[in-house]
Parts: C-alpha cells; sequence; structure tokens
C-alpha cells in the first residue's frame, strides 16, 4: 500500500511540474538568433545545404565527438560484459531456404543502400549514423539466415577502432593546419554547391562515422546474440 | 495545434514509461519502459524547436534563403540522443543477461544483497 | 493535416499502453517497436526527416532487435 502511495506521488509530482510546462507552451513564429545565423549563413560559409548535417559535423562537431567516445565505451562494456559468461552454446538450426534466398539478394544491396545514405549524408536528409544503422541491419539479417557462419570480430574490432582514430586526426588536422578550429571543413575545397564533392570535408568525416558507428552496432547485436560451436572451440 | 498535441503526446509517453519502471517487477519490462520514456523525451524536445508553418531544414539553391525552416538545433540533439539511447538499452540488456546466468530469476524482489 | 496528425498521435499513445498493460512480454516488446514506428511517423510531419529516418531505423529496429535476443538468451539457460 505504500509502494502504491508513493509511485502516485512520483507520478503526480512530475505529472504536475510538466503540466505546468504544457500550459505555458506557445508555438514559436521566428527562429531564435544561434539557428537563424546557422540557416542563413550556413550554406553559404560551409557548402552543404542539409543544415542539420552542418551543424551535427561542423558547428557542434564536439558534441558528437563526445557521442562517439559514448558509444565506443558502451560497446566495449557490452564486449567485456558477454566474453566472461561465455558458455559453450548448442549447433542452432539454420534458417529455412526462403530465408536464405531472401538474404543472400538482399544483402548487398542494404549495404549499397546504406553507403549512400551516408555518403549523401550532405545533400539528402540522411548521414552517417542512418546509414551506419543500416548496415548493423543487413548483418542481422545475414546472421539470423545462418546462425551458424562465424563471424569476424577482430575485424569488425579493427574497422571501428581505424574510424574512430581517423575522425579525431581529421579533427586536429582542422585545427593545426588552418587556424580556424577544431573539425574545420575548409582543408579540402568547398566545389561546387549541390554536388557529391562538395562541402570540404563533411563527407568525409560522415562517411568515417558511418563506418564507426556500423561496425560498433554490428558487434554489440552480434555479441548478444551469441557466438557458434566453432569459435568456443578456437 | 501541431506543436501542443506533440507535446502532450511526449509528456503522455513520459508519464506511462515512469509508471511501467516504478510498478513492474520483471526487469525486461523495466527496460521496455526506459525505451519508451526516451522516446517521450525526444518528442518534446523536437516539439519546442517546431516553427508554425515551417519546412524542413534542407536548402536547395543558395537563392532559396528567405524561406522559413523549423530549427535544426533541436534536430542535431535528438539524432545523438536517439544513438545514445540504443546504447544505454544494450548496455541494460547484458546487465539482465548477466543477472540471470547468477540468481535463475529475472524479478528484482529476489536479489537481496544490497537492502538492509 | 492535423487531424492525420492528431490520429497518429493517439496511435501512439495507445500501442504505449498496450506494451505496459499487456501480461506477456514479447507483445510487450513488439508494442514498443511499434510505437517507435509511429513516432517516427510524428517526426515526418513535424519536419524532421533525418531525426525521422534514425528512429525508425535504430529506436524501431535495432532495439527490437536487440531485446529478443537477449529473450533468447535467457530462455535457452532456462530449458537446458
Amino acid at each position: 500500500m505504500v509502494k502504491k502511495g508513493f509511485t502516485l506521488l512520483m507520478l503526480g509530482g512530475l505529472g504536475s511540474i510538466l503540466l505546468k510546462f504544457v500550459l505555458d507552451f506557445k508555438e514559436k513564429l521566428a527562429l531564435p538568433e544561434v539557428s537563424a545565423h546557422y540557416v542563413q549563413n550556413g550554406p553559404a560559409e560551409l557548402g552543404a545545404p542539409n543544415v542539420v548535417t552542418s551543424v551535427v559535423v561542423t558547428y557542434r562537431g564536439l558534441d558528437t565527438l563526445g557521442e562517439v567516445t559514448i558509444l565506443f565505451a558502451a560497446a566495449a562494456v557490452v564486449g567485456l560484459l558477454l566474453h566472461l559468461n561465455q558458455n559453450k552454446v548448442e549447433n542452432r538450426t539454420e534458417g529455412s531456404e526462403l530465408l536464405k534466398t531472401g538474404s543472400a539478394l538482399l544483402f548487398p544491396l542494404i549495404i549499397l543502400f546504406g553507403t549512400y545514405v551516408f555518403l549523401n549524408g550532405h545533400l539528402t536528409p540522411g548521414g552517417g549514423f542512418q546509414g551506419g544503422a543500416i548496415i548493423a541491419s543487413a548483418l542481422v539479417l545475414s546472421i539470423l539466415a545462418s546462425p551458424n557462419r562465424k563471424i569476424g570480430h577482430t575485424a569488425l574490432g579493427i574497422l571501428e577502432s581505424l574510424s574512430g582514430v581517423s575522425y579525431v586526426i581529421l579533427g586536429l588536422a582542422g585545427a593545426l593546419l588552418t587556424a580556424n578550429g577544431f573539425l574545420n571543413n575548409r582543408i579540402l575545397p568547398l566545389g561546387e554547391y549541390g554536388t557529391l564533392f562538395s562541402a570540404g570535408l563533411i563527407p568525409v568525416i560522415y562517411s568515417i562515422i558511418g563506418l564507426k558507428v556500423g561496425s560498433e552496432l554490428s558487434s554489440v547485436v552480434i555479441g548478444l546474440k551469441g557466438e557458434s560451436d566453432e569459435e568456443a572451440h578456437q | 495545434m501541431i506543436g501542443t498535441i506533440a507535446i502532450v503526446t511526449g509528456v503522455a509517453l513520459v508519464l506511462i514509461g515512469l509508471w511501467a519502471v516504478l510498478t513492474n517487477r520483471d526487469i525486461i519490462r523495466m527496460i521496455v519502459g526506459f525505451s519508451l520514456f526516451d522516446l517521450g523525451v525526444h518528442i518534446i524536445m523536437l516539439s519546442v524547436g517546431y516553427i508554425s508553418g515551417g519546412t524542413a531544414p534542407i536548402i536547395e539553391s543558395l537563392s532559396d534563403i528567405g524561406k522559413s525552416t523549423v530549427d535544426p538545433v533541436p534536430q542535431a540533439l535528438v539524432l545523438t540522443a536517439i544513438v545514445i539511447g540504443l546504447g544505454i538499452t544494450a548496455f541494460m540488456l547484458t546487465y539482465a543477461v548477466n543477472m540471470y546466468e547468477k540468481k535463475g530469476t529475472l524479478e528484482i524482489d529476489k536479489y537481496e544483497e544490497l537492502k538492509w | 493535416m492535423e487531424f492525420i496528425f492528431l490520429v497518429i498521435a493517439v496511435f501512439t499513445v495507445v500501442t504505449a499502453l498496450l506494451a505496459v498493460l499487456t501480461k506477456d512480454r514479447t507483445v510487450s516488446i513488439l508494442a514498443a517497436g511499434a510505437s517507435g514506428l509511429f513516432g517516427s511517423i510524428l517526426f515526418i510531419i513535424m519536419a524532421a526527416p533525418d531525426v525521422a529516418m534514425t528512429e525508425a531505423a535504430i529506436g524501431s529496429g535495432l532495439t527490437t532487435f536487440i531485446f529478443f535476443f537477449a529473450l533468447k538468451k535467457i530462455r535457452s539457460r532456462d530449458n537446458g
């Protein structure tokens, strides 16, 4: 009885604070000053039509660095905790014929689509995080179809670490070479507005982030699924 | 109008998620509650940045800058927050799997080592 | 457009309630994934296509996968 009263008290308290927030809410009619500066000067300064990409990669690049660090720490802890309890797993049943054929057909197409999404992150909606998640889904599909296949964990680990290190090196190169700050994207030329090779360093940075997020999420998801018997013996 | 409906939805999801965390005794359902809580917070953050009658912040050509777009800064923050939410959920589930192997049960009432 | 937004918002809250009130674990996880999908439609109508893509791929797709993989690990220790 006390537990129920306590629960209701907490919910009621939070609800009343949020209710005051909801009642005072009015929709904005004009952009705040900082966002107005990003929207009006962003495409001309940085050369990318997608304003959210230029905010994530260049204007607020330090937040992206923090997020990449948090993801790396979470993936490392998941890998460590799952490895400590590695029991022998029995042989799993293979997927059916339909699933195997379908996944063999779809796997390269999904990887191609994910690569397209993060390469064109500065032109259309998309970018590194979305492309990385699509690539991780492709790997999950392949492991659902044939669960006894070994996935090269070392290859994924090396790809992830290399991407993380090159992201930091590119950021420092921006700070050292142009004296304009960390993750400045004017090291490479800006190019024509709206083509693939434009906006300086933004496609390169987003591709690196896409590879990093893709390999990280794949190793987290596949680690939770478990390994097959041959890997545990070797 | 859209902004008001969105913020009411977000607040409802936050309260539902918190209720799930506080009243369930099974770890998996508490983690589902956290996931719903996360979704509610993201909807609230985006609704604060909504401008009436605005369009998506993608600018087609350099002469187009007169149009009003929605605020791009909360969108960048929510993008990061969704990915971090996945990392934290994976983290919590790993702990749930490990706890099950040590004790054989998923009810948190049976874990008594930290009680006084 | 506002009527569609209201309908989708009601669906989001209803599937969230379903996820919390049901007794079955599997239905709860699937309903949370469905709530994430309706949330991504809300994000599109609020003119945020990047966020909608990310929520559909990560919040609805990968989160449901890892829940089911963890559940399977728990059940295999249960039976074996």
